[in-house]
């Protein structure tokens, strides 16, 4: 991981559509570049986080998996 | 219509229905296009007018027939029936149980969640007539009263139209 995390948000036992919604109210308080680590266990927010970042047009920098929570780390587009 | 929203898309939602699973479907789709840039629109009509309307004032409408049919129909986010399985608000009282249970917000946190998110609501005019309603009666979140016009002219802008 070569990327500093500027913020980190905890959906964890969140449910589909919270992760997003969470991930983009909290991208709102951040800059352009900085970057947001997202905590999921939930597997759905797998598949859907990187189709949301694709459609916002922010950077998918990759997902890790720990146990059973998921990290997933995003770059703030303009 | 800016170009990001046009390339984003756009959508819009006709809410008919008052009942609780139908509209907590309806603010699912909502949030989650909305959390994705895209421009939201909810147009709330004849018995989905329930969802946004404010808690109290059981007696509402100019003549005994709208009074009664306001009394027989009274509801707000809180106070909604089930399409199926109601068995006299058990259902949903189980339902909402359930919900909290796996995290899933009620349905008054999704309407604010939605509001925060840029989601716009507008009550239909028309029905607000048949029923006698005023934009008093209505949660403050809302936006200007619309008539069928207005409405089409914002969905035809539209990518996604969804009637619930």
């Amino acid at each position: 991981m070569n990327y500093k995390v500027d913020k980190t948000i905890d959906c964890t036992g969140l449910s589909c559509p919270l992760p997003s919604v969470k991930t983009t109210l909290a991208l709102e308080h951040m800059e352009v570049g900085q970057v947001i680590e997202v905590l999921t266990d939930d597997p759905v927010s797998k598949r859907d986080l990187p189709v949301w970042a694709q459609s916002t047009g922010n950077e998918l920098l990759g997902i890790e998996e720990d146990n059973k929570v998921i990290k997933i780390y995003l770059r703030k587009a303009e | 219509m800016t170009e990001q929203t046009k390339n984003k898309g756009s959508v819009t939602i006709v809410l008919f229905s008052g009942d609780m699973d139908k509209a907590i479907a309806t603010f699912v789709i909502a949030t989650a296009a909305a959390s994705m840039g895209m421009k939201v629109t909810i147009f709330f009509t004849f018995w989905g007018l329930n969802v946004i309307k404010k808690e109290g004032g059981l007696i509402k409408g100019q003549n005994w027939m709208q009074k009664m049919l306001n009394i027989m129909n009274y509801g707000h986010a809180k106070k909604l029936a089930i399409s199926k399985m109601n068995m006299f608000g058990m259902g949903p009282a189980m339902l909402k149980t359930m919900m909290s249970h796996k995290k899933v917000p009620s349905l008054q946190e999704f309407i604010s969640i939605a509001h925060s998110l840029g989601v716009k609501f507008y009550p239909c005019e028309m029905s607000m007539t048949v029923m006698g309603l005023k934009k008093e009666d209505f949660i403050d979140e809302c936006e200007d009263v619309i008539g069928a016009v207005s409405y089409l002219s914002i969905a035809k802008e539209t990518t996604i139209n969804l009637f619930i």
